[in-house]
Order: C-alpha cells, then structure tokens, then sequence
C-alpha cells in the first residue's frame, strides 16, 4: 500500500491552500462552505446539473503553441473532489466583486437587467457567464446559451440574464477591476510550482487518495491498488459519491496527468487521450467530423464537459454514454495500458454486457483512435432527448456509409439507448449495403432495427418510441444526404 | 384612497409604479444573500436525514433501527412515537398526514423515521442502514388506477352547476366527448427544504424555515410540540424559490428538525438531499379530464360538461382548494350557456399533491382550451375563431355569468386578444405557416393564440387578510415587516416601495426585515399571487395610521389645518415651510407621538358557498394572452419554440420591471410543465424523476428565440386595489398554454387540419411524435 505523502496545492481565490489531509470523496462544494464558509456557491442538486455550484477552476494547459497558458473553466464544486485540485486556481463567486463592494461588470449586468429573483441560482449563473466573459468579447446568443446549458434558473425565464450576458461584453477584462486579469501571470508561476513531480499520496492505507504525476506512475498505482477508482472528470464517479455514498477509497485522481490530455491529428486520424475533456476535444473532432460538434454541445452543460473525458464516457461503459456511438460508427479504436503494456482493441469489442467492459482491474483507458473518414464517406450523429440541451440521450444514432456508385458500399451504423451497451446495427447495415441509396431502401431497412434492437421503456422514453425514432433517424440521415431539411436548428451559427 | 400618495410628483427613488431592481439584487450577484444554510450554525448545531421507506403502499412489520443508531455520530433517531405531541401534520386538520409514517406506508419514499447526526454526512449514511420489513398492500399510483379501483377520494369533491347541461348536450346540433391527461409537474425550487430550529428557554423555539407559511409553520411545530403557539417563533428572510411547494411541504421538515432540538436541546437542521425532497414533497397535480361539448355549426358553444379527476396522493393537503380551482378555470375566458363541472379528489398512494403556482387554475384551463381545439378542428377552424366566438360578454350582456355564479365585471380578453393580434401579425403568420406546411415534409410549424383569465383571491374566504408592522425611527428611517414572504418574486422591493411612496421617502430609507410570526402574527400563505394585494395594502394602512397621528402633530404644533400639512418628497410641508422628514419625525418623538403602527387589510366583496357552488370567490380577474410559433420535427417529435408575444393585464403596474419579470418568468415554467417535465412512477410506484438528471425543467436554450412580453399599460384595475395594480405571480404560468396548442396544429398539419391531435401533456417530444403518427394513420 502506498505510503502517504504530501499534500494538495492550489489557489483559492487570493488564498494559497496546501492539504495534507484531503478525505477521498471530499467534494470542493463541501470543502468551500463547510470548511471555508465560503457560503456564495450553493448546493442545488450534489450531482452536477443544476449548475448553483459553479466555479471556476484555472489550470495550466497545452496552448497549441509549444507552451502552457492559465485556462479558467466553469466546473460544478458539487461533483469536484478536492482531491483533483492539485495545481489549480479555484475562483469563487466571492472574488469577483472589489474589496469596496463594487460589483464586477457580469454582476452589475445581472443587477441592471433584472437577472435575478430568488437569487439561488445566482451566483453559479454569475460564474457560468463571468467564464464566458473571459474569453468571448462579443457573445452570440447562441454562444450565450451554450455558456447556460449547465445552469438551471427556476424564476427568470433567462430572458434578463441573457441580455446581462449581452451588455456585461461591452466591458472588457482589466486588471483594474477584473480579479483574474490581475493576477494571471503571478498565479500561472505558482501553479508551475504545484505542478506534482511525483505520486502524491494522502490518507492511511486503503482511506487514501493518490494522484499520479505521469501514466507509468497510474500503471504502478494500478498494479498496486487493483481496487482502486480511477476519478477524470468526476462527473460520473460524483454521483455515486453524493448520490449512492459508494465509498471510492483508493481514489486516484488522473486529470493532472498530461500525457492524457494530448489530442494528436495526422492523415490516419485523431488520437485522443483519455483524459481529454469534452470541451478540449471539440476542436479537434468537430473540425474532423463536422457531425460530431453540435453533438458534443449537447452533452451536458459547460461544466460537464469542461470536467467530463472521453475517456471516462468510454471507460464507464454506460449503454447511453454519447461518445462510443459515433466513434463506433468511426471505427475507432481503444487502447488499455497496464504495468505490463498496452494492447488495442476496436471499440465495440470493449463494451461486453451491461456495466461489463473489457478492462482489467489494473487497466486503464490510455487513449482513442479515430480513423480519418474517407474521402466521400458520409457521416452524421444524431442525439434524440426529452430537453434539447444538457439532457442524457434517449437514444443516439450514428451513420456512416460510402458509396459506389449509387449503391451503398459501406455501412457502420451505431446507437446508445437501444441496447444494454452500445450497439452496432448490423441488420440494418446488411439491408443497406449493396442496394441503391434511395428511400425505398431506407424504408426497406428501417425494418431491420427491429432485429437489431428491442429496446427498454424507462422515464426517457417507451420502446415503442425508441424504436420509431431510431427507424427515423436513418430517414433523415438520408434525407439530410440528399439535400432535404430534415432537423431542427435553434440558431444557423453556433459561434 | 389618500389621493395625495398617488398623484403628488414623484422625485423620491422608488415610488410606486417605478422600474426598481429586487431589493436583494446587489446580494444575489455577489453571494452575500443569506439563504437558510447559509446563516452560520449555533455551536454544536445537529443534521438530520430522512429515513424513506420504498414501499408504495404497505404495513410496517418490523423496523430495525439498530445499525441506523449504531454508525458513529448519530446521536438520535426518531420515528412516529418519538413526536411529543402529535404526530399530525394535516394542513387541513383531516388527520390524515403523519411526520413520520406510523405502521403504513402509503407512499414510495414517505419518512418513516429520522437520523439526528453530528454532520449531515453521517445523518445520511445511517439513513440508508435501517432494516424495514413489509406486508405489502395493493397500491394505485394514477389517476386511472384510482378510477378503477373503486375512486377514494381525499376530500369532498365540487361540483358546479348552471342551466342544463346534460339536456342541452342532447339537444346541439354537434357534441363531441374526449379525454385529456394533464400532467403534474415538480416546483424545482432552486434552494430544497430547510429548517433550522434552535431550542430556547422553556418551551421556547426559534425555527427559521424556507416557507411561504411561517404561521402554519408555528402552528404545526407547536401542535406536534404540544406547547402554544406563541413559544414558537418562526423566521424566514428569503427563500430560493418556492412556487407553491413551500406552502405545506415545509411543516415536516420544521416539525422534525424542532423535536429533535427540543429532546437534544442543541440546535437541528434538516436539509434533504434533492433526490429525497423530490421524492418526499407533494408536486403539481396530474389531471385526467373527461369533457363533453355541444356546439353549433357556427362554433358556438352551448354546453359543457366535464369532470376534472386528480391524482391527489395520500392525504388531502391542499387537493380541495386546488381541485376547486380546477374547476373555476375549466371556463376560462368562456361563457358556456350550460355547464356542469364536477372534480375527483382521487386518493393515490403516491406522495401528496400539493400547491403550485396556479393552483388547479392551469389545468382548469388546459382542459379548457383542450375543448375549445376539439370545436376548432370539428369545423375545420382557426381556433382563435372560436375562441372569440365564446368569449365572456361585457357586463349585463347575459354573457357574464361564469359557472360558479359570479359575474364577471372587469372583463378586457377581448381588447387584450384584438391588441395581440394586430401587434404579433397573427393573421398573416398563420397564413404563411398554412403555406409553409403544405411544401415542407419533415418539418412543420404551428401557431396560436391563447387567452386567460384568472381569479384573484383565497377561495377560502378568511385567509384573504393580512397585517403589518411599521416602524418610524428617531432618526426618520423606516423599519418594515409585513406577513408575506420573500421567494423572488419581488414583494420584499413592491412593499417598500408603497411605504416609500406613501411617506415620500427615497427607498433606501426604508429597510426590509425578514418575515416573523412574532412580528406580525395569523398571517396567510403568500399565495395565490396574493402577497402584494394583501400585504401591500396592510403597509398602506399601516403607514396610513402613523401619517394621520404625523399630520395631526404638525398641524397641532404649527398651528394650521391637517389639509396644509402633506408628505413631498423627503420632506413634511406644512403650509409654506418645507421640514426635512428625518427632522419632522425627529420632533414628533419629542412631542412623544407614536411612530409605529400595525396595519390591516382584507379584500372586500368576496364570499363563497362551496355547499351551494355560489357566489362571489374572486375579487377580480387578471388578464392576459400570448401569440406562440413552434416548429416541429415529424420524425422524432423534437420541437423549438421560435417565437411568443405575450400581451398581459398587471392592472396599473407597482414595478413593471419586477412583473415583466414574472412574466417571462412564468411562462417558462409553464411551457416546462407542457413540454418536457415528465414526472414518470414505474409500475412499483417509485417515481423515478427525482433529480434533475431525469426530469427537465426548460434551459436558456428552451424559452422562445424571440420572446417579446409587453403589459397592457392602459390597464387599471377596476378595484380599489393597491396603486390599482393587479396580482402577476399566477396568471402568467398559463400563457404558455399557446404552445402546446401551437404544438397541436404542427401536428394536426399532417391531417389537413381535420382531426385534433389531442396531444396530452407534458407534450414530450415522445408525446409530439406519436400524435403525427396517429394522425397520419387517420388522414
């Protein structure tokens, strides 16, 4: 067992805070209020969808240019453990106004147009649009609205707090009176210094936590703690700490690790890894796959994805995780490393059964490989929810073919929420392929799902309905490929 | 009403009628507003949990709390015998609510004891090691279940009655029956439950609590306590939201966490988890309704019959007065010549269905305009036709008598609906959507314009009172406290500022003091959009008295009449001599002149008969209408909402920026109960939408693309109200009801407009897609 040794390290708002006693599943939410009865941030669910508990977490990261720059991203304190701050800047709702009271430029939009009436949801609607008025000087609301998935508001209608967020962006950041602008540089030098070097352990025996510097140090974690919960994003393993209390001891925190953060491009395709977050693979895939990006804007909200990894979607295993349906239908690929190497297998072939995946204990998700498509190849993902946004899909379609001629050469077709795993379609794929891309053709094979798939009924929809939709995907997939307006679109730019 | 309040120039901050920020805005955006679990904790302070039972319906054979008591850091756990007094909590004295379940179940996740611990942490993890053992009992979860097995009900049911509906439905030339499944919907109040009750000398108890009824807080705590009323003093500054859900809900949670302060003497706080206070507070009712109209060719109705069916849960709470309401909104803005409505209080054993904004009022009036659709798509009609055809008539036209009786006096649909009309381009949007519809495969777009009408007043007549206690201070600033409570919905900021115009003192001169029952004591629920008509008024009154004992001062000391002596802005003028108020109020002391006063109000007018189904409920009736455009997806149900003008009555507006506010506010909560906030029970009886990871209240993303509201500024209210505004908190929730009949014609698109979709709600994109369905199969 490890030994304990130590202590976590970062900034909370001017505060520097080192902890050498950091309980597993001590979330920041608990950790701010409880501890530092820092009482602005508010506990509105404890798992990460209401959005009350927003804050903003800085760290260092890959700029794209050889060198790191101080990145500030929305998380939800509620699903964050304390654990995986080592390094970072937390900024709270507290530190934005100026020591005389004098409110920042988000807040006193919010004020002037009325953003507020029970004022619950205030302070994480505040956060929410203070990290969009970080980095986006003229928002669209489209953009706007992004920047909102994760924040739920039961008063306003949201009417008056997307006009704050419109008239906040007139006042750009300065360090006259903009905390984070001030201390940027100062801060990034202190979180080069927190940088771990080396495996941070804390708590005795089996109560502990451990924070591997690099993957062969989480190899050897592994090797040693095969019990142990490997926690990314947390946005998953948040839940089962604040909802089912599931003990996560020894909890290894992984999202200071940067080898997993590389996203590599080349003619074959994307390597992603593991620990990339949605949001940081947005670039990358929508530009690759340009299907994949409203898709990836619907998976949670900004603090979901800012937090949540591919690699845990994929990981977790979860029949309506959103990512392994389009990256099946990609042909993407996963590979496993343990203390003994590593090994490849196609995606599909990971997820065995229910909440059984193709993993050893002492295994973890390195990365994914995702095949550059094909000239000519046609491919799109469709999310189907109750809610449009920040909503967990009832199903999930991905299509892709090539053709020759006009015949359906190839087919890779796959869906979450059909099955008790993602799941090919291959009867559908087989009374595609050789026949003529026409509608005749999609309404012979729409049969097909009906070998494919039985799906569930539950609280997101009835089977009966999955099962029309699902057939009604590949209508529109088709359509969409013949040129026919066949989708919804709220906003033509999603800039 | 003292004219010279209203009509004086207005040059102080915040007067009545102004566009005044909420008074806690600043707080709000900076995180320094105090919510409940946010003041800090008395030290040695105790958290309790809930133990929830998962059973719907089932006898308690064995409970074995020995591993719940062992986990270290509980220091107690209670269940039903453990309360001192009672264990009865029926806000409507029916004796049929426990604060713990006492050998039955009769609901999945009903409490049946509870953890005390050191931490919140621990009182959690305990909660979950009880051993229950059950006989299980037969349940029925919905409203149809209830019907079938034999129809219980919780409470007496209505029934109201005019002309001869039944002979009439023969009689018309066209009849059509249906039903409609209207369902509940959870308040998803951002801050949950909270109580913190701090024990004190004697029988002493101080409890602050999120409530909207810190009276019937105090008198809960004090029945289960068995100590008086005025041992029990109940506090709350501001809660974060509330909607109707912290009308009776809170009495649990107060009631609890004050016995275990009481038995522990240390200061209890109970917060449930979000999971647990969905699954263990009552919700919105879900309605079925089964309708029956006659009409004519023309479209004009000429009877209605319909029973209104709720699925109510397992005890009473609020389901009368709600189910009431039902009833008194299944007329909306229509007059039915004959008309018998009659509601179902059904007993269900799922969690007890309590208030929500609205009251029974919005699924009145979906069921309502369900059967205006019905007529609409029979003749192959825009239903704004029919609409139209059926509205109330101007008073004594023979058109103005609504189902209960009362007659309605105040009428403007009309003028509202002909300006939303004109302005939102109805006619010539819907043409164009007709035109689009025809060419467009996959996608298809609706439109429609709804009215509402909406009663103003408690239906139980005696709760529509209300006081407040009025402070001038040596130094001329003024203390305020009224009954009402702050939930955001901006009374705190309106009530002051009927003290700052009525003193003509700047606002910031006034301060807003949290709610207490030892302030101002009988107070009412801030209800039934009633808080500024009340307490509004009771400030007025109360500000009245101290300005009468003010003039007469003035006019004693400066040796004039009362009529020389007025309130200008900051100053007293007495004659021609301009005295600084601060100094006026100054010598008033000194000529020991009392400077404080409790003021009172009820409505006048009101009364009801409930036995006869007569009388007069409503003092008045708000007014409003929306304009909404939808485009749907035939493929898979998914919808947008592209745009919604709303035209709305708040009479002559106290702060038109805090009720456009309720506006916006309101309609989207509402188009969330009609679009997609499911609340799903599966076939054990667990609901299993208790988070908001499984039930989906509307984003930013959700409310309309272009969202225009105005208020009806030429409106004033007929009655003597306060400033001649009217009551906003309610009335918008039903605007919303545009959408799903905008919903309705997208679908109907698909059959040529012939066949009404019927589309139940929440009109979930499953709900959307399987009307196309059905109606392509009947085109």
């Amino acid at each position: 067992m490890a030994q304990a040794s130590g202590s976590i390290r970062f900034i909370l708002n001017e505060t520097e805070i080192a902890l050498s006693e950091v309980a597993p599943a001590a979330t920041l939410l608990d950790f701010l209020r409880l501890e530092r009865r820092l009482t602005g941030t508010k506990e509105g669910c404890a798992e990460g969808d209401c959005g009350a508990c927003t804050v903003l977490v800085g760290r260092l990261a890959d700029d794209g240019r050889n060198g790191e720059s101080l990145l500030y991203e929305s998380v939800n304190a509620c699903i964050r453990f304390v654990g995986s701050l080592n390094a970072t800047h937390v900024v709270t709702v507290e530190h934005l106004a100026a020591s005389d009271g004098a409110l920042h430029p988000v807040q006193q939009a919010m004020v002037d147009y009325h953003g507020s009436q029970c004022g619950f949801c205030t302070p994480g609607i505040v956060m929410s649009l203070y990290g969009l008025w970080l980095t986006n000087d003229n928002p669209s609301r489209a953009a706007i609205e992004k920047a909102l998935q994760g924040n739920l508001c039961r008063c306003t209608g949201y009417e008056p707090i997307v006009r704050a967020a419109e008239a906040a962006a007139k006042e750009r950041p300065s360090a006259i009176f903009d905390p984070i602008t001030r201390t940027r540089e100062t801060v990034a030098a202190r979180l080069k210094v927190f940088q771990a070097t080396e495996t941070i352990v804390i708590g005795p025996g089996e109560d502990c936590l451990i924070v591997p510097a690099d993957t062969a140090g989480l190899a050897t974690v592994l090797a040693e703690n095969p019990a142990a919960t490997i926690v990314a994003g947390s946005t998953d393993v948040g839940l089962w700490v604040t909802k089912q209390m599931r003990p996560i001891n020894p909890a290894v925190f992984i999202s200071g690790i940067a080898e997993l953060q590389r996203i590599e491009s080349s003619g074959a395709g994307l390597t992603i890894g593991a620990g990339v977050t949605y949001t940081s693979a947005f670039e990358a895939l929508s530009s690759a796959f340009p299907s994949f990006g409203p898709l990836l804007d619907r998976i949670g909200g900004d603090q979901v994805r800012n937090m949540g990894t591919i690699g845990g979607n994929i990981a977790n295993g979860s029949p309506i995780g959103d990512s392994p349906p389009p990256l099946i239908a990609l042909g993407a690929t996963v590979t496993l490393r343990s203390k003994d190497g590593s090994r490849t297998l196609p995606l599909e072939d990971f997820f065995i059964a229910y909440g059984k995946q193709d993993r050893r204990p002492d295994e973890f998700v390195e990365s994914i490989f995702v095949p550059a498509l094909p000239a000519g190849d046609r491919f799109a993902a469709y999310k189907v929810t109750k809610r449009r946004d920040e909503d967990i899909s009832a199903l999930l379609g991905a299509f892709r073919i090539s053709l020759a001629g006009d015949r359906v050469e190839t087919a890779r077709i796959a869906f979450g929420g059909m099955a008790a795993t993602p799941k090919r379609a291959k009867a559908v794929e087989a009374a595609l392929i050789g026949q003529p891309w026409s509608e005749e053709t999609v309404r012979a094979a729409q049969a097909a799902f009906e070998t494919d798939f039985q799906p569930i009924t539950d609280w997101r929809a009835s089977s009966a309905y999955r099962m029309l939709a699902a057939k009604n995907l590949l209508m529109r997939f088709f359509l969409e490929n013949v040129g026919e307006k066949a989708q919804l679109q709220r906003f033509e730019d999603v800039a | 009403m003292d004219k010279s309040t209203f009509e004086e120039p207005q040059t102080i901050a915040g007067p009545m009628h102004s566009e005044l920020r909420h008074d806690s805005a600043h707080k709000h955006v900076a995180g320094t507003a105090d919510y409940i679990d946010d003041i800090p904790e008395p030290a040695g302070t105790l958290h309790g949990a809930l133990g929830l039972t998962d059973r719907a319906h089932a006898e308690i054979l064995e409970m074995d709390l020995s591993a719940v008591a062992a986990l270290p850091g509980v220091v107690s756990v209670l269940t039903a015998r453990d309360m001192p007094h009672s264990n009865d909590i029926s806000p409507t004295h029916l004796h049929d609510e426990p604060v713990l379940a006492d050998g039955r179940v009769q609901f999945h996740g009903q409490p049946a004891f509870a953890v005390i611990a050191e931490t919140r942490d621990i009182a959690r993890r305990a909660a979950r090691l009880a051993k229950i053992t059950y006989r299980d009992l037969p349940h029925r979860i919905d409203v149809a279940d209830a019907m079938a097995g034999g129809g219980e009900l919780v409470t007496p049911p209505l029934t109201l009655q005019r002309g001869d509906a039944e002979g009439e439905l023969e009689r018309a030339p066209r009849r059509l029956k249906g039903r409609m499944r209207i369902g509940g919907q959870e308040h998803f109040y951002l801050e949950g439950h909270i109580a913190l009750a701090i024990p004190g000398e004697d029988d002493e108890m101080t409890v602050w609590v999120s409530t909207q009824h810190p009276t019937e807080i105090q008198h809960m705590v004090a029945q289960v306590l068995g100590v008086p009323s005025n041992a029990i003093t109940v506090n709350v500054r501001r809660m974060g939201g509330g909607f109707g859900g912290k009308e009776t809900q809170g009495n649990q949670f107060a009631a609890l966490a004050a016995v275990a302060a009481r038995k522990l003497r240390r200061a209890v706080k109970f917060r449930p988890d979000r999971d647990d206070d969905m699954m263990a507070t009552g919700k919105r009712h879900d309605f079925l309704v089964d309708y029956d109209v006659g009409f004519d060719d023309a479209g004009n109705i000429l009877a209605v019959q319909a029973t209104y069916a709720a699925r109510c849960g397992f005890s009473a709470d609020l389901s009368g007065p709600v189910t009431d309401r039902a009833l008194f909104h299944a007329d909306n803005a229509y007059f039915y010549p004959h008309v018998k409505l009659t509601s179902q209080p059904l007993k269900t054993n799922t969690v007890s269905n309590t208030a929500f904004r609205g009251f029974g009022g919005p699924q009145g009036m979906v069921g309502c305009e369900r059967i205006i659709e019905e007529v609409a798509y029979a003749l192959g009609k825009d239903p704004l036709e029919i609409r139209k055809l059926n509205f109330y008539g101007d008073k004594d036209s023979g058109r103005d008598i609504t189902p209960y009786h009362q007659k309605v006096e105040d009428n403007i649909i009309r003028q509202i609906v002909e300006e939303l009309e004109a302005s939102a381009d109805y006619q010539a949007r819907r043409a164009a959507i007709v035109d689009f519809n025809r060419s467009s495969r996959v996608i298809r777009k609706g439109i429609a314009l709804t009215p509402v009408k909406f009663g103003i007043s408690f239906t139980l007549t005696h709760l529509n009172q209300a006081g407040a206690l009025v402070h001038i201070y040596k130094d001329g600033s003024v203390h305020l406290n009224h009954g009402g409570t702050e939930m955001g919905q901006g009374l705190y900021t309106k009530v002051a500022q009927v003290l700052a115009d009525s003193f003509q003192i700047d606002i910031d001169r006034v301060k807003i003091t949290a709610t207490t029952t030892g302030k101002v004591p009988n107070t009412s629920a801030t209800a039934a959009s009633s808080g500024s008509d009340l307490n509004g008024m009771a400030a007025f009154d109360a500000a009245r008295q101290i300005k009468e004992r003010l003039v007469a001062f003035a006019a004693e000391r400066w040796q004039t009449t009362a009529e020389n002596v007025t309130f200008v802005p900051n100053h007293v003028k007495i004659g021609e001599q301009l005295v600084p108020f601060a100094e006026f109020v100054g010598q008033a002391y000194i000529a020991r002149v009392q400077l404080s006063a409790a003021g009172f109000y009820k409505t006048p007018k009101i009364h009801w008969d409930r036995a006869a189904g007569r009388g007069t409920p409503f003092y008045y009736f708000a007014y409003g209408a929306a304009v909404s455009e939808v485009s749907i997806d035939t493929l898979t149900g998914e919808y947008l909402v592209d745009r919604v003008d709303v035209l709305h009555d708040v009479g002559r507006s106290l702060n038109p920026a805090i009720d456009i506010g309720q506006v916006e506010g309101g309609f989207v909560q509402g188009l969330g109960w009609l679009t997609t906030e499911e609340l799903w029970w599966d076939e054990k009886g667990r609901l299993r939408t208790h988070a908001p990871s499984t039930y989906k209240i509307p984003l930013a993303s959700d409310r309309p693309k272009i969202f225009n509201v105005r208020l009806a500024e030429w409106s004033e209210n007929a009655e003597k109200t306060i400033g001649r505004s009217k009551a906003v908190g309610e009335p918008p929730l039903m605007l919303p009801i545009s959408v799903l009949e905008a919903l309705s014609m997208a679908v109907a698109s698909v059959a040529d407009y012939r066949e009404c979709p019927r589309l139940d709600t929440p009109a979930t994109p499953e709900r959307v897609l399987m009307a196309v369905e059905r109606l392509r199969e009947k085109a």
